[in-house]
């Protein structure tokens, strides 16, 4: 096991532990407001200091990575669910006319960035964590579906396949029994890239206002708040912001390290 | 004199040794050939010359090249020697060339790098230096635009285009078909002759070598075993590896004989079309004719061969045979049904044969254990043996290509080329089919497994009468396990017969052709012993 | 060669003129009605009524849907209900805040990725190697707004080397370039970041290439080996990645532009989302896809221009 894999867990490991927390206790009441102790700096009683309220930073993070690690998850699954059986699907029907609608179909989707999704959705339904989730969601599927159909075609032209169907099994139980054992390393590795990409995605949504909103605790919001107040209060931008990275930081090298582990031949696709 | 001098070369990377004291010297005007079977070192040894070895790579000994040490020498000065004094040919020619340069200024590029000369001079160097290879396309195509041979003998332009002392060629035809080896080997004896350099070949082939070289080194894990005269050595071989290796090359099984049968396989009148890219914007799109007007049967209990070169449609018709891919013509049938059923495979039929194919590497799940991968063809069967039975099924699957039962829990990547292979056969024999296809399924391997190979495929026709289709672009091996052979070329069967007929007296040129382009191993003088 | 482009040039015409039937269905089908939608639940019918002939609601979806396009093509975006100007207007006003912004990223995060990554994959493994993928490491991981709240609080409120924000016009080039520098390096950093972690992944994969052993077999050092045979391969998946970063950069500018107070398209759509001004929400998000699409063909252009393989294909 390396360094990455190892640094990388164990980051992730505190997020989600700090998530699962939240339900149960946090430090302070997020929703008490408390003026008279607002822009408390870190240390005193309350750890990671105050923010303009006056509401405990500490405990909005423990919320905020709830939030943060939900919104992403259910994005990356929608991502997954459905990229990876199109994607089987086109390598499946290599060189037909689906492959081909598939593929362009997936073009199309990169043209509009998850923001651009986000921006529509929130124009006609109005901003909220559910919309954050389906632009995210929405942009990963052809992610998993270009990584899916790529990597799954040289398997097609191996001889292992082609046995197979002497066998008389069909394309739909070739692709299950024999091309997605063979592809689960690359879905877990980019699973955990596009894990950390949407909790970057998400806190962009909810720092311009698109993603979950209040009195949902959120990472991007809680930037939102701080802008005005970095000069007087630095914190109150530093702690959020140091949190969004941290988990990032920790999904990617965790990503990284399970690739060298897993099969270090592996290629992930990070945009 | 000599121009290279190799003493007590060692080579280690990281804790594993690789050579052990290897000794060579050649001179100007020779062929040297290093032999042996894979990772023997003969290919490490050429990149030793080159100073070209893999990072982590510790050498000892000495390397004499034109008089300066190899391995003393410096990385910038040895970046002036290759290309220069040395120079060498790979073996997979579709990789070695840079597919965004035109191929004109990849051989003016070895010039511009060691002279100080014009830019077109360089180029008119080049264009001269390709058409001494016998290329008969402009310096201005791309890679992509040529065939296999052509871009080797782009790579050899290359290579020799400043006159080396010494040029080095790593199994520079393995990857060609045999006539366009022949041409190259040909090519490559002419310039040794009017350059005077010296060529040191690596080869698997001890034909290519009894053919070309006039010195043999012999090379078993690391080690020089042999080496001599090529006509010394061949009459008094001393190692027993030498022997060993010179017997599996000629081996020769024997078949059972077979009493005639009906027919079993029916190809009758089939062509393959396949559709390809427009040549206008809205034209018609032109079809390539993969098979035309092919024609043959097969007995029950018969073995026939199937010879022809790359891209005659060998691998079309395996498929069509095959049921997976319809045909546009003709009929395919196997004891009178049709092996084409549309979308729902006619398991009745299908379950009549089986396929083995060249690589023993992607032939199987990496995923899967043993007896998951030899049990797929049961998926053909109404009721596929179980529990019990099944592994009673597997036992015997297995120990009839010679491993053991308890094989059955490993996972393929714990075995060698030579028992996947095994493992291959075990699969296609489970279900007890009427036809193999043997898709070059000895190709990839190493002379002394692959003799062992074909053992166990005359051994399993002793047992009970198996037919078997068994293709190979190797004509001794063709003609050592088939009663008839069919010669394949752009999609026609342009001669079949009686295997022994066919090779002694060929009728259609293509088949003399192909018979005299292959390089023969010399009737060895006297019986080797066995080992 | 101009088959491969004629080919590209339909799939683009295909790509433009889906993307124009989702955005249109997205913004005026699926409010029912979008006149009410607009003026919200306390608008007067009279109100509404004149909004719904205003934007032709009275006909078909169909030829509503083709009176936007031809509009759309006569570079006629149609009129904005909240600041009652036509939208071609407001958002010419506004691109050039947003386009050079993206362009300016776009260059920056080049000139930074492509010679780090070049430097870490010829010193793969060594110290040079390691600080530079440990710093794409971080780079990848930062968000770019907080990266962007980072700058200016050392070096607009700290430093005072750069104002915090707003956008002074082109009139003086000079300052309207600087004022959009801290946004510009914001936004490239971390996709420079990415770039470079492509550039050497991709040139590490040609390094191991058999063209590569063939080129030093004629006597090229390591270094002329890699800038002469690796890099313009390794330029065909970097140049893919580019194209994808543009539309990023451009939609990333939107939310940059909040960090900054830049007057750019980011600001006007949200001023309209707010406001529920749809026709403009439409126009942009349209521009903002065309843009995206255009850039992706010009990348396939470039594919081609690279490697001669594409070419000959169709």
């Amino acid at each position: 096991m390396s360094r990455n894999l190892i640094i990388g867990a164990g980051l992730s490991v505190l997020f989600i532990c700090l998530a699962a927390l939240s339900f149960i206790w946090t430090p302070y009441d997020i929703e008490a407001l408390d003026i008279p102790n607002k822009l408390q700096a870190p240390g005193g009683a309350n750890l990671l200091g105050t923010d303009h309220f006056g509401r405990d930073i500490l405990s909005m993070i423990m919320m905020g990575a709830r939030t943060s690690i939900a919104v992403a998850l259910v994005a990356v699954g929608i991502g997954m669910a459905l990229g990876i059986p199109l994607g089987l699907l086109a390598a499946a029907r290599h060189g037909s006319l689906l492959d081909e609608l598939i593929m362009r179909g997936n073009d199309l989707v990169f043209a509009f960035p998850s923001l651009v999704i986000a921006i529509l959705i929130t124009a006609v339904f109005g901003a909220s964590a559910v919309n954050a989730i389906i632009a995210i969601g929405i942009f990963n599927v052809p992610v998993f579906a270009r990584l899916t159909r790529g990597a799954a075609l040289p398997l097609w032209e191996r001889d292992f396949i082609l046995a197979a169907r002497v066998c008389g099994k069909s394309a739909a139980r070739i692709s299950v029994e024999h091309i997605l054992p063979n592809i689960t390393n690359l879905m877990i590795v980019q699973g955990t890239i596009q894990f950390s990409l949407g909790i970057l995605a998400e806190a962009a949504l909810s720092y311009i206002g698109l993603g979950a909103q209040p009195p949902t605790a959120s990472w991007g919001r809680m930037l939102a708040d701080a802008q005005t107040l970095v000069s007087i209060a630095p914190h109150t931008a530093l702690v959020p912001g140091f949190a969004i990275l941290l988990m990032v930081l920790g999904l990617n090298l965790l990503g990284d390290g399970l690739r060298d582990w897993l099969d270090p031949r592996i290629r992930v696709a990070r945009v | 004199m000599s121009i290279l001098q190799i003493s007590d070369l060692s080579l280690r990377i990281g804790p594993v040794d690789i050579l052990h004291d290897v000794d060579l010297s050649m001179n100007h005007g020779q062929i040297v050939a290093i032999t042996g079977e894979s990772g023997s070192g003969k290919s490490i040894t050429a990149l030793s010359v080159m100073g070209l070895l893999p990072r982590g790579a510790v050498a000892e000994g000495q390397i004499m090249l034109d008089g300066a040490d190899v391995l003393q020498t410096s990385e910038p000065d040895l970046c002036q020697m290759r290309g220069n004094t040395m120079g060498m040919v790979f073996q997979e020619p579709m990789t070695a060339l840079n597919p965004v340069q035109t191929i004109g200024a990849q051989v003016a590029e070895t010039i511009l790098i060691h002279e100080d000369t014009t830019r077109a001079e360089a180029h008119a160097r080049a264009s001269e230096m390709l058409e001494r290879v016998g290329l008969k396309v402009a310096p201005t195509r791309y890679p992509h635009e040529l065939s296999g041979g052509q871009r080797q003998r782009v790579v050899i332009a290359m290579a020799i285009a400043l006159r080396p002392k010494l040029l080095i060629a790593d199994e520079p035809t393995t990857a060609l078909d045999v006539t366009t080896q022949a041409r190259i080997l040909d090519l490559l004896q002419g310039l040794v002759r009017e350059f005077d350099m010296g060529l040191l070949l690596i080869t698997h082939d001890l034909a290519v070598v009894s053919d070309v070289a006039d010195q043999i080194v012999v090379m078993q894990k690391g080690r020089v075993v042999e080496s001599g005269q090529t006509q010394d050595l061949l009459v008094n071989m001393q190692h027993p590896y030498t022997k060993a290796l010179f017997e599996a090359s000629s081996h020769k099984v024997q078949l059972p004989a077979r009493a005639d049968a009906p027919p079993l396989l029916t190809v009758d009148q089939v062509a393959r079309d396949y559709p390809l890219p427009r040549k206008a914007l809205l034209g018609p799109r032109p079809n390539f004719r993969a098979l035309d007007d092919v024609s043959f049967e097969i007995g029950h209990g018969e073995r026939v061969g199937l010879v022809g070169e790359s891209g005659c449609g060998k691998s079309t018709l395996t498929r069509a045979i095959l049921g997976l891919e319809d045909v546009q013509e003709g009929r395919i049938s196997l004891d009178g049904a049709p092996v084409f059923a549309g979308k729902q495979p006619n398991l009745a039929v299908r379950r009549k044969m089986q396929v083995v194919f060249q690589d023993p590497y992607s032939s199987f799940n990496p995923r899967h254990r043993v007896d998951r991968l030899i049990t797929e063809p049961f998926h053909l069967l109404d009721n596929p043996p179980l529990g019990k039975a099944r592994d009673v099924a597997i036992a015997k699957a297995l120990q009839d290509v010679g491993l053991s039962p308890g094989d059955a829990r490993k996972f393929i990547h714990e075995f060698s080329g030579g028992q996947r292979q095994r493992i291959a056969i075990a699969r296609a024999l489970i279900i007890e089919p009427e036809l193999i296809i043997f898709d070059e399924a000895v190709s990839a391997l190493d002379v002394s497994v692959r003799a062992q190979v074909l053992d166990l495929i005359a051994d399993l026709c002793r047992k009970r009468p198996l037919a078997y289709l068994f293709i190979s672009h190797d004509l001794s091996v063709v003609r050592s396990v088939t009663d008839r052979v069919m010669v394949m070329q752009a999609g026609r069967i342009v001669e079949q017969g009686k295997t022994e007929h066919v090779f002694t007296t060929p009728q259609h040129p293509y088949t003399r052709d192909l018979i005299v382009a292959a390089p023969q191993l010399p009737e060895l003088p006297h019986a080797l012993d066995p080992v | 060669m101009i088959r491969y482009a004629l080919g590209r040039l339909t799939s683009l015409i295909i790509s433009l003129f889906v993307a124009s039937l989702v955005i249109f269905a997205v913004i005026e089908v699926i409010p029912g009605d979008p006149a009410a939608f607009m003026l919200g639940v306390n608008a007067q019918p009279d109100t509404i009524a004149a909004l719904r002939a205003e934007m032709g609601l009275d006909q078909s979806v169909i030829t509503r849907y083709f009176g936007w396009v031809t509009g759309l093509l006569q570079g006629d975006f149609g009129q904005s209900w909240t600041y009652k100007t036509p939208v071609a207007e407001l958002i010419s006003d506004r691109i050039w805040v947003s386009l050079p912004l993206a362009i300016y990223a776009l260059i920056l995060s080049t000139l930074i990725a492509f010679p780090a990554g070049i430097f870490a994959a010829s010193r793969r493994g060594g110290p040079g190697d390691v600080t530079i993928m440990g710093a794409t490491q971080l780079g990848v991981a930062i968000p770019n707004f907080w990266f962007a709240m980072i700058l200016v609080l050392i070096f607009a409120i700290n430093l005072r080397w750069f104002s915090a924000g707003g956008f002074p016009g082109w009139d003086n080039p000079l300052q309207a370039l600087k004022s959009l520098t801290l946004p510009a390096i914001a936004l490239a950093l971390p996709q420079a970041a990415i770039l470079a972690r492509v550039m050497r992944s991709s040139l590490l994969d040609m390094l191991g290439e058999d063209f590569i052993r063939t080129a030093r077999a004629k006597g090229l050092t390591r270094r002329q080996a890699l800038w002469r045979h690796a890099v313009r391969n390794a330029l065909i998946p970097v140049l893919t990645i580019i194209g994808l970063q543009f539309s990023f950069l451009l939609a990333g500018g939107i939310i940059i532009e909040q960090v900054f107070f830049l007057p750019g398209l980011g600001r006007l759509i949200f001023q309209s989302i707010s406001a529920r001004d749809l026709i403009v929400v439409e126009s942009v998000v349209m521009l903002l896809v065309f843009t995206v699409i255009i850039v992706n063909f010009a990348v396939d252009l470039a594919y081609a221009a690279v490697d001669p393989r594409l070419r000959a294909k169709a």
